[in-house]
């Protein structure tokens, strides 16, 4: 008797009917679709996107390469010169950071003694040449001018859970 | 070559001029459903990422154009700047013919579909004969393409689809059977005529629900996409197929789904007849009723396309054979015992 049920089951295409209902439930349901270059999601503050060199706010650089970052990169993408510069204090004369190699672990921001190398932000910096992606103290300073805002208040709102 | 073009000179081309203003409207009608169907499969293409997107909680492509309506062209421009890449050991010849066929015999089945009481290209007695030769036909496209291409997938791509296709043709023909002895003729206008009081859908619905799904087979569509099946054989007989060529299977095979659904609209569910005989359902022409039953099974195939997973082969095989062709057969034998004794 059960295996009658069974197959009458199968023949009435139960299951099968069951299921075109459930996509066509699915059909009317809100889209979940990010429109993604005119749409964003949201990112965490500890979002770790394309590094910064970050200054204080009366302009100069907070880097004092101590080269504690060089030092942790487990990828060894960073690679850092310093001289005295002439109000004697220590800055860096040289600040490279090779994307390629980069891994994006965040330990180069966890190191810094005072938060200048951080990781940003911004994850779209496709480009098309490799050359484009050996970042200069130039350009991880022009970072740090173009997101400060993001970058402190990330680190404001991190601040609590350190 | 000489000779054909004597032949075309002398006897073709004459003939053609003398019977001009016969020829004219012949070819006018033909351009009349040709292009809307060229159209139809473009826009079927985008219709069916959009549907399949909505029920993936997506919204499928609507960045080219208000709502993706320009995705086709930018589709087909993308398929026409590519290389075309022909194999060093495929059979040239036979590798361009096969996607001819293929698109070809999906549009000539249109010749017998008719699109209201007097709109028909060709009225033929044997509709229903035609239809099923082209569609048998079909097939060809598809060896032709699989052998030419001397590859190993597309070879084994075209064997499945070969098999499979002629097992469902069986099923098909059979179903087919029982709808012709009802409507008492091969002529597809007086078949849909013959379903004026009731549709065939009513009294067949089993035969209907049978003749979906093997026409799901006999397109090789999803859940019976052996041919194509990606997973296995990375994307079957036009593995090797690039730019145009491509297009064109891609073209033919869309038209052929659209072809299947205005066959099935045709038996089943009353070809260009309106669902109910008030002056306000007979006030809308024929072709938008014929049109929107079509659109209704291929929202159908391309639902089935959404839910359902792939079947394995040797259970679309035992599907074929061990359930539909009985299945169909019972069906005729009761059909015809109820003309012979009962009416």
């Amino acid at each position: 008797m059960q295996l009658l049920f069974k197959r009458a089951y199968n023949f009435l295409l139960r299951e099968i009917i069951v299921g075109h209902l459930l996509t066509l439930k699915y059909m009317f349901k809100k889209k979940y679709t990010i429109n993604y270059p005119f749409e964003k999601g949201p990112i965490s503050p500890r979002f770790r996107g394309e590094h910064a060199l970050r200054r204080y706010p009366n302009g100069e650089e907070r880097c004092i390469a101590c080269k504690l970052c060089e030092a942790v990169c487990p990828a060894q993408a960073i690679t850092i010169e310093a001289e005295e510069r002439a109000d004697g204090s220590r800055r860096t004369t040289r600040y490279d950071i090779d994307m390629l190699k980069c891994i994006y672990c965040g330990l180069c921001q966890e190191a810094c003694p005072v938060d200048a190398i951080v990781e940003g932000p911004n994850f779209e910096f496709s480009c098309e040449t490799r050359e484009e992606l050996y970042y200069n103290k130039e350009k991880l300073l022009a970072n740090g001018d173009r997101f400060e805002y993001a970058l402190q208040k990330n680190i404001e709102k991190d601040v609590s859970y350190r | 070559m000489e000779e054909f073009v004597k032949h075309f000179n002398e006897i073709i081309l004459p003939a053609i001029c003398s019977n001009f203003w016969v020829v004219l409207p012949i070819i006018g009608n033909i351009l009349l459903i040709i292009l809307p169907l060229l159209l139809g499969v473009a826009y079927l293409t985008l219709f069916e990422r959009k549907v399949i997107g909505a029920m993936q909680l997506r919204k499928g492509p609507n960045v080219v154009g208000w709502f993706g309506i320009l995705q086709p062209l930018a589709d087909g421009l993308k398929l026409m700047l590519k290389e075309a890449i022909l194999p060093s050991k495929a059979n040239k010849t036979l590798f361009l013919l096969a996607p001819i066929i293929t698109f070809v015999l999906a549009l000539i089945g249109w010749a017998v579909i008719p699109f209201s009481e007097n709109f028909v290209i060709a009225d033929l007695n044997v509709g229903v004969t035609y239809l099923l030769a082209t569609s048998s036909l079909g097939v060809y496209g598809i060896i032709i393409a699989g052998w030419a291409s001397n590859s190993k997938y597309a070879f084994l791509g075209a064997i499945r689809s070969s098999a499979q296709m002629i097992s469902y043709e069986v099923s098909i023909g059979l179903i087919i059977i029982s709808v012709v002895m009802c409507a008492g003729s091969l002529n597809l206008s007086k078949i849909v005529l013959a379903q004026k009081d009731m549709w065939y859908v009513i009294p067949m619905f089993p035969m209907f629900i049978l003749f979906f799904i093997s026409a799901l087979a006999e397109t090789n569509r999803h859940p019976f996409d052996l041919p194509e099946a990606e997973s296995e054989l990375v994307a079957g007989y036009n593995v090797e197929y690039s730019s145009m060529p491509f297009a064109m299977f891609f073209l033919g095979e869309y038209a052929n789904m659209i072809l299947i659904s205005a066959f099935a609209s045709v038996l089943f569910l009353g070809g260009w007849l309106p669902i109910c005989d008030n002056s306000f359902c007979n006030a809308i022409p024929g072709f938008i009723w014929l049109c929107s039953k079509i659109l209704f099974l291929l929202f159908c195939f391309i639902w089935v396309r959404a839910t359902l997973p792939r079947y394995r082969y040797d259970q679309l095989m035992r599907l074929g054979w061990k359930v539909f062709l009985p299945l169909s057969l019972a069906w005729v034998v009761g059909t015809a015992s109820f003309i012979v004794f009962v009416k």
